[in-house]
């Protein structure tokens, strides 16, 4: 008896739990196995670089907030630096150190978020993501105090930061920092015996490193595959040469070795935090800048390290107060590329637990 | 910078947690009348339990109608009453099962009732969130929120769905749910179906579940729900097997099929099934939670994959059914885990004084609070991962385990020692040949677990860069 099986499509999303936002895969299977796999975005175009170019480079900055929801200080910080590369403004000292507290702690916010969402795919119901959220609140509530909003922050400016801490804000910093040890050794102890979480996230999902630099890749994703490359250290901005701190990478490759250097990520960035709160100096937060900052005709493109990877601004100017041009580099979409390498001849659970160690925000990708 | 400084709470909602009464303001709170009905309330209860303790010393009670600890009696008496007038035996049969039928309905029921309300609140528990607290005291009529809201939902039939086949499920997968609480002995005279083959009834009634599950996914229409259908068969088939090989363990060496015999034969020996073969009550325990569809074994409504598995198409009360039912599942497996490994309505000798429906109930919920827990912790398999478990390494294992419980109960039967010396060394020699199995198998199978907790390497400064720098630290 012979048996013949007949592939189906399968449409995952763009409304799906483990999607992440309004993704959509089309997927063929054959059983449990992905034959193809379509990836398509767009479902949230907002056409921000198109409206970017209406508005000042200031009136920018609540864009990069909208563009990664979850990582909106880097997002800031990104833009910031472009413009003031451009137009030569310089940040005080003082703000430089704020800025670099602030975007690391949106890496751990956003980190926690990546694992949380990571493990609920593989199936725990929501109580890693729930744990990991603990951290994402006090984060947010730091965020809260300084600058009123707790996603969509705003905060970064060109030529230093909006608003300066309260006094309350340093005590709960140094009250997070100091339990932050102690929670990742609690997620380790919990989640890194867990036989049901290594088999599903071990040798599942390996990007070599040949591909990932052939895809492009960056941040975590890169990282993961044994690959030891961030901007923090390669091309220091803000102040980031004055800390010390290492940078993890993984040895497959696999799921595994994403979730596990976004771990070992959080503590560097506790440590950043840690030296940054000891050496930051007194002084302004921000310099004067002209209210409609004109640029020298031209071109630059400039980078910082998101909790996704690289996030790069591409920005012409033609000497007026608005961009001529305006590009975001989504590492969050560049990293996707790859899925559909990964995901062909992998199982849907695979495939899904995969989709999570990329670790995707679709305010970005579709901008 | 010195002054203290000051906390505030981020929201209106954190300040309301931070706010909320400890639980002795609560009860300070509590007004007079409850307080007046609570005293009176432990005070009648305490009362009961010393009348109750009077009449078991006094031997008064053995087998009197009114013994609560057994509400079997009273049924029986009624029986025997009624044919003493005369009555013909049919209506006899009709009016006592209606009785029993009652009983096991109201007790489905109850369970699901309060099953829904510990599960969400004990999972918030798990997860740092509060859980349903709004709907009442503690959140306790929240169930009957659940259920009023999903009944004025309005069910939508798929397009192209097979809609006679598509109404069928909801109904038909409660009748396993139901059916398999006849043979639970709650009490010694307090089953509603006293069978010889209880085990085999209680196997086959377990497989009725299937077919909903494949109705539902066949005529849902939905690809979601066709996979989830294909999973739930595939797990179900393999698993029926472990969970029998578990059972058959038990009759082996309890001698008997029937589920009465099987309680009363472990309250007799004052000894647990599940310290004499723990491996039959891991495997039957992992088995039915595959066969239940509960984590860490819920491929088959997968959220994360397969959005809700074979019911993604149902809607309203139909998929309130299928949500009710799988704890209705889970408060059964609870039953029969507790009738068959540990000790049924028996616990060490207190069944004399307390009764055993209470026992059993409180066992019962032991069980379902150990699922509950596994589904707050525990990540969810990868279906070959799963099936390879069953085929692999829980129906070998079960079968050496039944060949040499085979051999123990022939041993049980014809030696002489003390029954207490024997079954003791029964329960040491299957935990050391379950301990050395499980290792030896592991070993064949390729695991290591020292290969599998790896750290990221961590790089400093100077060694930073693309392939050649991977392949420089790969090579360390």
């Amino acid at each position: 008896m012979t048996t013949s099986a007949e592939p189906f499509v399968l449409n995952i999303g763009p409304q799906h739990p483990s999607t992440h936002g309004v993704f959509r895969l089309r997927v063929v299977m054959d059983g449990e196995i992905i034959r193809d796999l379509d990836m398509i975005v767009g479902y949230l175009h907002r056409s921000m670089e198109k409206l970017a170019e209406e508005r000042t480079y200031t009136q920018n900055i609540p864009f990069t907030d909208r563009a990664d929801y979850l990582a909106a200080m880097t997002g800031n910080l990104g833009l910031a630096i472009a413009v003031e590369r451009m137009t030569g403004v310089e940040a005080p000292d003082r703000a430089e150190y704020l800025r670099v507290i602030f975007a690391e702690l949106q890496r751990i916010a956003s980190h926690a978020m990546a694992n949380g969402t990571l493990i609920s795919d593989a199936g725990a119901w929501q109580t890693p993501l729930l744990y990991m959220f603990r951290e994402r609140e006090k984060i947010l509530d730091l965020f809260e105090m300084t600058c009123g909003a707790r996603l969509t922050t705003n905060y970064m400016r060109i030529g230093g930061v909006s608003f300066e801490p309260p006094a309350e804000f340093w005590p709960a910093l140094q009250e997070l920092m100091d339990e932050m040890p102690e929670r990742t050794d609690e997620y380790a102890s919990l989640l890194l015996d867990n036989e049901i979480f290594l088999a599903r996230t071990r040798n599942v999902g390996i990007i070599t490193p040949e591909d990932a630099i052939n895809g492009s890749l960056s941040g975590p994703a890169l990282r993961g595959s044994g690959v030891p490359w961030d901007l923090r250290k390669a091309e220091p901005y803000c102040v980031y040469d004055r800390f010390d701190f290492d940078v993890p990478v993984g040895t497959v490759g696999d799921v595994y070795d994403r979730f596990m250097v976004r771990m070992e990520e959080v503590k560097q960035s506790v440590r950043i935090i840690k030296q940054a709160v000891e050496q930051i100096p007194p002084g302004p937060h921000k310099n004067d800048i002209p209210l409609a900052l004109r640029p020298e005709p031209g071109e630059i493109y400039s980078r910082v390290e998101s909790p996704r990877g690289e996030i790069g601004f591409y920005l012409v100017s033609d000497g007026t107060p608005a961009p001529y041009r305006f590009h975001l580099r989504s590492p969050a979409l560049i990293n996707l590329t790859l899925l559909r390498e990964l995901g062909v001849g992998s199982s849907l659970p695979d495939a899904v637990v995969t989709l999570g160690s990329i670790d995707i925000v679709l305010g970005e990708i579709d901008r | 910078m010195s002054e203290q400084p000051m906390r505030r709470p981020a929201t209106p909602m954190l300040q309301q947690i931070e706010d909320r009464p400890g639980v002795r303001e609560m009860l300070l709170g509590v007004p007079v009348p409850f307080k007046v009905f609570g005293a009176v309330f432990g005070l009648v209860g305490a009362l009961v339990m010393a009348f109750i303790g009077y009449l078991v010393v006094d031997g008064r009670l053995e087998g009197e109608w009114y013994d609560v600890r057994d509400l079997g009696l009273a049924v029986q008496s009624l029986r025997e009453w009624l044919t003493d007038q005369g009555v013909d035996h049919r209506i006899t049969w009709i009016i006592t099962g209606s009785i029993g039928g009652i009983g096991i309905m109201s007790v489905l029921g109850g369970w699901l009732l309060i099953g829904s309300w510990v599960e969400r609140r004990v999972l918030a528990k798990f997860q740092i969130r509060m859980g349903p607290n709004r709907t009442g005291p503690f959140g306790l009529l929240q169930p009957i929120a659940d259920a009023v809201k999903l009944m004025s939902k309005e069910i939508v039939i798929p397009f192209g769905a097979d809609r006679f086949l598509y109404y069928i499920p909801p109904v038909l997968i409660f009748v396993p749910a139901m059916l398999g609480w006849a043979p639970i002995p709650w009490a010694p005279n307090m089953n509603y179906l006293d069978i010889d083959v209880g085990v085999l009834y209680v196997i086959a009634i377990s497989s009725i579940g299937v077919l909903a599950v494949f109705l539902a996914g066949w005529s849902s229409n939905n690809h979601y729900s066709l996979l989830g259908a294909m999973r739930t068969v595939a797990m179900m088939v393999s698993y029926e097997i472990p969970i029998s090989l578990a059972l058959l363990s038990v009759v082996l060496l309890t001698g008997s099929m029937n589920l009465g015999e099987i309680v009363a034969w472990q309250g007799h020996y004052h000894v647990w099934v599940i310290f004499l073969i723990p491996f039959a009550a891991f495997a039957f325990l992992f088995a039915s939670t595959a066969e239940i569809n509960r984590t860490p074994n819920d491929i088959g409504e997968a959220e994360s994959e397969i959005v809700a598995g074979f019911y993604t198409e149902y809607s309203g009360m139909k998929a309130g059914l299928f949500m009710g039912v799988e704890l209705g599942h889970a408060i059964l497996v609870g039953a029969v885990m507790s009738t068959f490994f540990l000790g049924g309505y028996t616990f060490f000798g207190l069944e004399e004084w307390v009764p055993g429906y209470l026992i059993l109930a409180t066992k019962i919920g032991a069980v379902y609070f150990l699922f509950v827990w596994l589904r707050g912790t525990l990540p969810r398999f990868r279906l070959d991962q799963l099936m390879g478990f069953a085929w692999k390494f829980l129906i070998p294992l079960g079968i050496i385990q039944a060949f040499i419980v085979a051999i123990e109960a022939s041993v049980f039967a014809r030696s002489d020692a003390p029954a207490l010396i024997t079954l003791g060394a029964f329960g040491v020699v299957n935990l050391a040949i379950t301990v050395v199995l499980v290792r030896f198998w592991a070993d064949r199978l390729g695991y290591s677990p020292a290969q599998h907790r790896t750290v990221p390497t961590l790089v400093s400064d100077g060694t930073l860069g693309g392939l050649k720098a991977a392949q420089k630290i790969r090579a360390t």
